[in-house]
């Protein structure tokens, strides 16, 4: 009675292939990786040393180090987050605490979803239009970061609506009956609760900015640069520009050296993502509800 | 804002705590409440039962003006609290959620320490003067005391409320209302996330805070509304159906639909 039938097998086997193709697809996905930073850390990984970081390119970039790209780099970032991130966290802690769900809203949030989907070479044309033109910053880091925190706000908003959404409501209600404001509420529960993962979107916003390259391309990076910038308005290398040079532009570049360049840049992500992972871990394991 | 402090400050205590005329409450195009006339007396444990959808929620809801964070709510028609209309124009909403505090179905602690739950409208309410150490202890201890909390938790105040039991989440929740001094509870189904256990020891709170606070109940639970309540109010399809004391409504109802909703044929 309990015997398996023809039916039963023939189920199993296709129950079986299906997993194992959904597995192999999940495997496929990991090796570009594998291969990426195997590749780099083979043909680049001998090139790296304190020397390399710290000291400014030589011989027409033929040779010497990386340090004024990997400063410039940290530089267009860290502007770029003071820009994008007091913008995004407000205007998303007000469509998640305080708009209601009206036309306006709605148009809000598909101007965000479009401006996501607008393409990076668009926003380095804008960014020279706007900041370059308009407002006058010339080709500097302060035009640069700004293109850079526009195409990146949608990020953060997105990320932190999510993580004002992940605070149950019920805290907000907790709040709103003992007679406090939105504001009371926002900034002693809301906020509290919700800052882990605020700021594993910001660190995750850092890890894309800090690859981007047609936006930087226009508005501030140069190709050389025998100076290190004094202020915002000043150019700068930057290390996603730098790679791009040394890979394609200047002749007779030995060939560890752009492979150094794109490991010390891979790295600067991962490091950034992991920093993201862990704080995460951490944060959430000291809340509970 | 000068109405609303008057009405705290008013010491001679009115005979009814809530009184409302002509109360009709829509969710858009859909009428939840339709002529509501209740007056609720001062101190008392009012009990609101009836099937799902009747209402007593809504009607809870719109005491403390919570509702209106829905913004499709339209309501017509006067609730008084403490002889003041809290729809009145000159009403400050802050003052109102500060007399008339809610407990919710799910016991709702903030994530944080026991201590800084209980201390948290205490805290929005002090008008920006910091209180010493020693009179938050006091408001800590006395709000702990009065939810018969004190003795289980007091050697752990900094531990965080949502570590707590459900039925102590629950008696937290009560407490943390406390320290600001409202004159009016209102408690929507607050035993139904409860084991019977708790349910005991929550309904005995409730039981012991009669006089001190008028306590409105909303619950499903007809043997609740029985054994904790001195007065009963039955609502069926947006309208008050009967408004009795309790022993007399469960024992002889005036209409047959109440007859009918406590001996369960319907509901």
């Amino acid at each position: 009675m309990f015997a398996e039938s023809s039916l039963n097998v023939r189920n199993k086997r296709v129950q079986n292939l299906f997993r194992i193709l959904f597995m192999l697809m999940t495997v496929l996905l990991v090796v570009p990786v594998i291969i990426i930073l195997g590749t780099l850390i083979y043909k680049g990984g001998s090139i790296i040393s304190f020397d390399f970081l710290f000291t400014d390119p030589t011989n027409g970039m033929t040779a010497g180090g990386i340090f004024p790209a990997l400063l410039g780099t940290i530089w267009i970032v860290a502007v770029a987050l003071l820009a994008s991130v007091p913008l995004g966290v407000m205007a998303a802690v007000y469509l998640n605490e305080y708009a209601g769900d009206n036309w306006f809203t709605r148009l809000i949030q598909l101007a965000i979803i479009n401006l996501a989907g607008v393409p990076s070479i668009v926003h380095a044309l804008f960014g020279v239009g706007a900041f370059v033109i308009f407002f006058g910053f010339g080709t500097s880091i302060l035009a640069a970061s700004l293109t850079l925190a526009i195409m990146t706000l949608p990020v953060v908003i997105v990320s932190t609506r999510e993580s004002l959404r992940a605070v149950p409501q019920a805290f907000r209600e907790a709040c709103w009956n003992m007679g406090a404001t939105r504001w009371q509420t926002i900034r002693r529960v809301v906020l509290p609760n919700a800052v882990s993962g605020i700021l594993t979107g910001v660190i995750l916003e850092v890890s894309r900015t800090t690859g981007e390259t047609a936006p930087i391309m226009f508005t501030g990076a140069a190709f050389f640069l025998p100076f290190l910038p004094q202020s915002v308005f000043d150019q700068t290398m930057a290390l996603s520009l730098h790679l791009f040079v040394v890979a394609t532009q200047v002749p007779g570049v030995p060939e560890d050296l752009p492979f150094g360049v794109a490991l010390v840049l891979i790295a600067m992500v991962l490091i950034m993502n992991s920093i993201s992972i862990a704080f995460r871990m951490y944060l959430r394991g000291k809340k509970k509800w | 804002m000068q109405a609303a402090s008057t009405m705290i400050t008013d010491t001679t205590q009115p005979e009814y705590a809530i009184r409302t005329s002509k109360l009709n409450l829509w969710y858009g195009d859909f009428q939840a409440l339709y002529d509501v006339d209740l007056n609720i007396k001062n101190g008392m444990i009012t009990s609101l039962i009836g099937p799902s959808g009747c209402g007593k929620s809504t009607f809870l809801r719109s005491v403390n003006r919570i509702n209106e964070r829905l913004g499709y709510v339209r309501i017509d028609g006067t609730i008084d609290v403490l002889n003041k209309n809290i729809y009145d124009p000159d009403v400050e909403l802050v003052q109102v959620r500060k007399q008339v505090g809610m407990v919710f179905q799910r016991p709702n602690p903030l994530p944080t320490s026991i201590r800084d739950n209980i201390l948290y409208g205490h805290r929005l309410h002090s008008q920006g003067k910091k209180s010493s150490r020693s009179e938050q202890d006091e408001v800590v201890e006395s709000a702990l005391q009065q939810v018969l909390l004190w003795d289980k938790v007091k050697d752990r105040l900094n531990q965080k409320a949502t570590e707590l039991s459900l039925e102590e989440q629950q008696k937290l929740c009560i407490a943390r209302l406390l320290p600001v001094k409202p004159s009016v509870l209102l408690m929507d189904e607050p035993c139904s996330a409860l084991d019977p256990k708790g349910t005991a020891a929550v309904e005995e709170l409730i039981w012991e805070l009669r006089g001190e606070y008028t306590i409105l109940i909303v619950t499903h639970n007809m043997a609740q509304a029985r054994r904790a309540s001195e007065e009963c109010i039955f609502m069926l399809m947006g309208k008050v159906v009967e408004h009795q004391l309790t022993q007399d409504l469960f024992v002889t109802p005036d209409k047959k639909e109440t007859a009918d909703y406590i001996e369960g044929r319907y509901g």
